[in-house]
Order: C-alpha cells, then sequence, then structure tokens
C-alpha cells in the first residue's frame, strides 16, 4: 500500500507554503513562496490576491517533488490564512477589484471612529464578539464599497464576490465552484453573530454590507469540495483562521489550554470550551473550530499587532542586521537594555489596549545606547506585551496560566524564549512542530477525511521538544513592567482626529 | 608547481590596499593604486561583494573590506541563523528517531551546542544550548574536525576508556568520516552513551555544522557496537534537507 499525506496550505501574510505532513504529524517537505507588500500610504498595506493565487499554483509542483509522492498520495488538503485580509472580484473574470486590503492597514480609522459613535456599535460588538476595530474585515469591505465607484451596485446585483484568504483560495481551488468560508474567519468580520454562527443581518445593515457578495458559512472540519485546480481530485478537507489552526495544532482541544504564536504579529488563545465567554479587557471571543455536526468550540484570543515585524522593521528599514535571527546575537552583545524600550505601536496597538491612534515609540534614549541595546529593547517589546495579553486573559478567564505554549518562528530565538519566561515566570514550552499553524490545518483536514481517527490521536503526536524556565530576579521584573508600561503610555494619542 | 591566477592575485592586493587605506576608497583610486583597468577592478570587487569580503558605502559608492572577513576563521553563518534554518528538520528527526537531537559547530576547539530538541517522550529534561563538547570524543566533534582544515587540538583529552586519544587512531576515523559522510561515537564521551552525526553544508558546500542524535548505546546500536542503519539514514536526511535549504549543491 503507498503512504499516505496531508496537505497544508499556511497562506501567511509575507508568503505562502505549502507542506505536507505524515501520519505522525512530522513535515516531508516544504515550498514557500514570498508576495509583494504593497505601502501604497502611512498605514495602508495591500496584498495582490491574484498573486498569492499563482503562488499556490507554482508550488503545488514543487512540494510533491520534493516530498517525492503523487497527488494520488495526498488523502486531503487544509488551509490556514492570514485572518481579516479582505478582497473583492469579479464573479465572472475571477479578477480581483483592486488589492487586497491587509490585517495590518488602518486606513478605516476615521470610518471606525464614526461608526463608533453610533447608538448600535455596542450591540455589535456584542453580536460579534469583537470591539470596533480598523483590524477586523467589516469596515473594510465597507471602505471598498465606499472608494470603488459603482461597486456598490455591482455587489448588490451579485456580480462581485467578497472574502478572506481561504475563501479566495477555495473558490480558486475549486475552479469557482464554491464560494465558502469557515466559521473562524467569519468569526474575525464583525459581521457574524459569533452564537449563531450566520451572518448577522444587523450587522450587515450596521456596515451596509450587501449580502449577496459574502460566503457561505460552514464548518472548519467538514467538506469545502474538491479541487480542481493546483492540486487536482484533492478534497479540500478544513479551513481555519491561522492562529485558530495553530490552537488546533498545538492540540489545545480541552478548556483552559492556551498556546502563543510568534509570527509576523503574535496572538495567544485560550480554549473555553463550546461556550462563548464574554470578552474583557481587550481580549476577543473568538470561534476556535468546529467540527461539521457538532457545536463550535470558542476561545478568547489577546492580539499584538507587532512582534516578528519589528524584527523586520530592523532589518529591512534600520539595516542594523542582515537576517532575522541576527537580532539574537547583536542583543547578546550587551547584558541589558541599557534603559531604552521600544513600543512598536505602528498600527496602533491591539490587546489589551486597543488603541488606533497610538503611534511607535523609542525611549530612554542616551548617548550609551547602542544597537545592541536596541536588538535587545526588540526582543524585549515581544515579551512584555505577552505578559500583558496573558495578565488580561488571566483575569477574564479567572484562570492562571501554568505554562505557555509557544510556536511560530521566533520560537528559534532562545534568547526571546527565555525573557518570555522570566517576565511571565512561568516555563516556556515548544513543542516538536515549530510549524503548528499548517500542522493545524494538515490535521483538521486529516480529521475531516478520516485520515486520522480522532482527537485523542492528534493529541498523542504532541511531545515536548524545548522548554525554558524563569529564572528572574522578582524585584528586578516588576521594576521593568513599571517601565515598560510607562513607555506604553507615551504612545497614547499620538494620531490627532482631523 | 602549476601556474597561479592572476585573478586572485589581484583580489588580493585589492583586499591588502583597502585594509591598508586611511577608510573607504573610491573605484578609481583602487585602480590607480593597483594600475589595473576600471573595469578589471570593478569585476572584481563585485565579486569579493557577493562574498562578503568587501562592502560598499550606499551613499558614496565607496568601498571597505567586508564584515565576513573579520570573521573568518570562526564562522561565516550566524548561529542563530543556522539554528532558525535547521529547526524544521531537526524536529522531524527527533521524531523519526526518537532520540534527542544537537545542532553544533566549531567555537575555539571545541563543539559549540547550537540548537536541542529533546528526546520526545515528554520526561523532564534540560536544554544544553551554550554548553560545549570535545571535539574528538563526539560523533559531532568528529564530523567537524573531519571537514576542517589542520589538525585536532594537540592533546587528546581522555573522557573514558574508549575515547580515541592517539592522534593516528583519530586521523583513521576522520578518514572513514569523509569517506562514509557520517560520524558515530560508542561509550567514548559518556560510557553508556551512542552518537551519530553528519555535516550540515552551505553555499559552495563548505561545513558550516553537524546535526545528530545521541541516546543509550543499547538503543542507538546493534549487537556489535554499530550505529543501526535506520538512525543513520534519518540522520543524513536531515543533514542534507538542511543544506539544501541552505543552498549546498550536492
Amino acid at each position: 500500500m503507498t503512504e499516505k499525506y496531508v496537505l497544508a496550505i499556511d497562506q501567511g501574510t509575507t508568503s505562502t507554503r505549502c507542506i505536507v505532513f505524515d501520519r505522525r504529524g512530522q513535515l516531508v517537505s516544504l515550498a514557500q513562496q514570498e508576495h509583494k507588500q504593497y505601502f501604497p500610504r502611512p498605514g495602508w498595506v495591500e496584498h495582490d490576491a491574484m498573486e498569492i493565487w499563482r503562488n499556490v499554483e507554482r508550488l503545488a509542483p514543487r512540494v510533491l517533488r520534493r516530498a517525492g509522492i503523487g497527488l494520488d498520495q495526498l488523502a486531503a488538503l487544509g488551509i490556514a490564512n492570514q485572518r481579516e485580509t479582505t478582497v473583492i472580484w469579479d464573479r465572472r473574470t475571477g479578477v480581483p477589484v483592486g488589492r487586497a486590503i491587509i490585517w495590518q492597514d488602518t486606513r478605516t480609522d476615521a470610518l471606525v471612529h464614526t461608526l463608533t459613535a453610533r447608538s448600535a456599535a455596542a450591540d455589535i460588538s456584542h453580536i460579534s464578539g469583537l470591539p470596533l476595530a480598523t483590524y477586523f474585515s467589516g469596515p473594510r469591505l465597507r471602505w471598498m464599497l465606499d472608494h470603488t465607484p459603482g461597486l456598490r451596485a455591482r455587489a448588490e446585483r451579485g456580480e462581485v464576490l467578497c472574502g478572506t484568504m481561504e475563501t479566495w483560495l477555495i473558490w480558486n481551488l475549486t475552479g469557482r465552484a464554491q464560494h465558502v468560508t469557515d466559521v473562524t474567519n467569519a468569526s474575525r468580520t464583525m459581521l457574524l453573530d459569533v452564537r449563531g454562527l450566520d451572518w448577522s443581518p444587523r450587522a450587515l445593515d450596521f456596515f451596509g454590507i450587501p449580502r449577496a457578495m459574502l460566503p457561505a458559512v460552514r464548518p472548519s472540519i467538514g467538506g469545502f469540495g474538491t479541487a480542481s485546480e493546483a492540486f487536482p481530485g484533492v478534497r479540500i478537507g478544513a479551513a481555519l483562521g491561522d492562529q485558530q489552526a495553530a490552537l488546533f495544532g498545538q492540540t489545545c482541544f480541552t478548556p483552559g489550554e492556551a498556546k502563543c504564536t510568534y509570527g509576523t504579529g503574535s496572538f495567544l488563545l485560550l480554549n473555553t470550551g463550546t461556550e462563548l465567554v464574554r470578552p474583557e479587557n481587550g481580549l476577543l471571543g473568538t470561534v476556535a473550530y468546529q467540527i461539521a455536526g457538532a457545536p463550535a468550540v470558542y476561545a478568547l484570543e489577546g492580539s499584538i499587532a507587532i512582534t516578528g515585524s519589528l524584527v523586520q522593521w530592523f532589518r529591512d528599514q534600520l539595516e542594523l542586521i542582515s537576517s532575522a535571527p541576527e537580532i539574537e546575537t547583536l542583543a547578546r552583545t550587551v547584558a541589558d537594555n541599557g534603559g531604552c524600550y521600544i513600543v512598536p505601536a505602528f498600527s496602533g496597538l491591539y490587546a489589551p489596549y486597543w488603541r488606533s491612534e497610538a503611534r511607535g515609540v523609542i525611549v530612554g534614549l542616551t548617548s550609551y545606547i547602542t544597537k545592541g541595546h536596541l536588538a535587545r529593547a526588540v526582543l524585549e517589546a515581544t515579551a512584555w506585551q505577552t505578559r500583558e495579553v496573558v495578565d488580561a486573559m488571566n483575569a477574564n478567564s479567572g484562570l492562571t496560566l501554568t505554562t505557555l505554549k509557544v510556536d511560530g518562528g521566533m520560537t528559534a530565538d532562545n534568547l526571546l524564549m527565555q525573557m518570555i519566561a522570566d517576565v511571565l515566570d512561568v516555563p516556556v514550552v515548544r513543542p516538536l512542530a515549530v510549524e503548528t499553524v499548517s500542522l493545524g490545518a494538515a490535521y483538521a483536514a486529516g480529521l475531516a477525511v478520516g485520515y486520522w481517527p480522532d482527537l485523542d490521536g492528534l493529541r498523542r503526536n504532541w511531545h515536548i521538544a524545548g522548554q525554558w524556565m524563569p529564572a528572574m530576579d522578582p524585584a528586578l521584573r516588576d521594576g521593568e513592567y513599571a517601565n515598560w508600561r510607562r513607555a506604553v503610555e507615551r504612545t497614547f494619542d499620538w494620531i490627532q482626529p482631523a | 608547481m602549476p601556474g597561479t591566477v592572476q585573478a586572485i592575485e589581484r583580489a588580493a592586493a585589492i583586499l591588502r590596499t583597502l585594509a591598508g587605506g586611511p577608510g573607504r576608497l573610491g573605484l578609481s583610486e583602487i585602480a590607480r593604486t593597483l594600475d589595473l583597468a576600471k573595469g578589471t577592478t570593478h569585476g572584481i570587487l563585485r565579486t569579493l561583494q557577493l562574498v562578503g569580503f568587501v562592502e560598499q558605502d550606499r551613499v558614496s559608492g565607496q568601498y571597505q573590506l567586508g564584515g565576513a572577513l573579520l570573521h573568518l576563521g570562526t564562522s561565516y553563518l550566524d548561529i542563530n541563523e543556522l539554528r532558525s534554518r535547521s529547526i524544521n528538520w531537526a524536529d522531524p528527526l527527533a521524531a523519526r528517531s526518537g532520540e534527542a537531537v544537537r545542532i553544533g559547530t566549531v567555537l575555539e576547539g571545541q563543539v559549540l551546542v547550537v540548537h536541542h530538541v529533546f528526546r520526545p517522550d515528554d520526561t523532564f529534561q534540560t536544554l544544553d544550548v551554550g554548553a560545549l563538547l570535545p571535539l574528538h570524543a563526539t560523533a559531532l566533534g568528529k564530523v567537524l574536525l573531519a571537514y576542517r582544515a589542520g589538525g585536532p587540538a594537540p592533546h587528546l583529552e581522555t573522557f573514558t576508556r574508549r575515547t580515541l586519544t592517539d592522534p593516528r587512531a583519530l586521523a583513521v576515523a576522520l578518514d572513514g568520516v569523509r569517506e562514509s559522510g557520517w560520524a558515530f561515537e560508542v561509550d567514548e564521551f559518556l560510557v553508556g552513551q551512542a552518537a551519530v552525526a553528519a555535516p550540515i553544508r552551505g553555499y559552495g558546500g563548505l561545513v558550516v555544522g553537524a546535526i545528530g542524535v545521541s541516546g543509550p548505546v543499547e538503543r542507538l546500536c546493534d549487537s556489535h557496537y554499530r550505529p543501526l542503519p535506520r538512525l543513520v539514514t534519518y540522520v543524513r536526511d536531515a543533514a542534507r534537507a538542511i543544506s539544501r535549504d541552505l543552498g549546498a549543491t550536492r
């Protein structure tokens, strides 16, 4: 019998990756392609959705060749995608109407400001589980409809379709047969009734979005049809937002289990079971996953906008290092931050503050500060932002986090992992799979087609690959945390209302 | 004696000129100093820039010695970069072999552990990234020694009765490593412990590190104290996958 595998498509913010996994959940082959980031104005960030789809087509033969397998050996494919990124395209030609607007984009700032003033705003937050913010897709869709001549009329006539990235990919993979989204991605639009798990007529009315352009909402794990393009004949078993996929990949299936993924941004998700916990302290209520025929499982989420992208900025814009991992080398040239703090509020601050008018600061500069201190401050920014989110999570859930499960590219940075253990005062654990986003998509797809029998089978694949123990003097920790919070306060109210 | 390569002589002269100069030098200045055509000089500078021996200032367009030149003889690949590029392949190695994985490079005559993946049995283990191991008594070290110019340290310390302390015996073992493409240790550093390792190669095939698994002799070896062929295959596959990602051609 030929061995079967599962494929994951991880459509991320900076690149698209196709990864083949085996039955043990181990990586067999990987192919990756970066796509262009468009920054047309300050605060605007866009992608070319067509470029992303072409990348998937290009990666398909490459990843199979590297694994040395054929299409018939793929039991299923699963998609994990950058969330809240939104694209509108022509139903007939398949060509996007403008570029996709990505999750970091803050152009809807003024719109969100106006909408927040409306009396219904609080109800919409309650229905969707989300605070009204530029981060989510709903305001973004409204902005596109307002700023593209004739688009609203075409949307009402059903001539254009919209979606987040998984919707765009599934539509293309299935030869334009399926216009669908999964509940986890839908739960990031502000348009979904997060309890009823379908589009909320009140929310659609509030944002002014014609229902005709929206995809059908489906469970994350079940069926999204069969691919006819890129991976012809392969079943699309699952689709999940990338952070939900990581939660699944870390096998956090039980209420109280949590993970934090360190990528472009960082996202701490806590499984809260089949009940939606009322989010407080700037946390979000979101769908974790839904298996077809079963109730949805919810999560509390603490979102941090800028972590890995601060390192990228340090590399590409300041040019103080030539590759991201060198940040650790540079940071280790000094013993501490020298009194310097960087708060990367590049697109405002997310959890626990949700201040879209905040902008980044570097404070504590003296002539003593070297690039080594700056590198340390860059890494510490990720550690302290994690601490703020964990504090909020502990207060909201009534649980106390005793270990932090981590994943994502930044977990290769040992100094950062030690810093996180130090500032949280709990052990930090990395599982034997850094690529948990892709793994989660693969697990979900494999589960949908019976490649893996059940959740317990997946859990048995989880093993500890590395662990960092806290070793920081409590007085130093408290002092540094206080300094960090003073630095954060200095970012507030930088952007003045026009 | 075979003839000399003129381009390399000229490259060396350019590097000496840059090293002896007051700071950055312009293209014409370098060409004039060495009495070379500007086109020739530019071609050599471009090549030196590509390998990191020369850097060009973005604003003035002038040249200076590159960072890579200063680190010649230590390691040209940043250790944190090596870990970051290896991590995806070290995990599957640990999962398939069921043993702990370590990646090492040479630091001042020893093996520096730059990455460590726990044995996947969820027992309590401690990360030993940053630890130093002897070159001649470990599989990782023997791989690193085998592909390095120059001999091992003059004094070969004894750790167990089976440590290779005779330079000739070690030289024979290293010949074997170069021939087979992998190394092993049995009871040589710690009694009861065995390990298998293979080279990680970067651009141009240069060995930049070694990856290996280690564990109890009874799990890693057969009754003749030879490592299980299955483990050797896993280790070499992982090493090749990392090398491919680092740009080594086979």
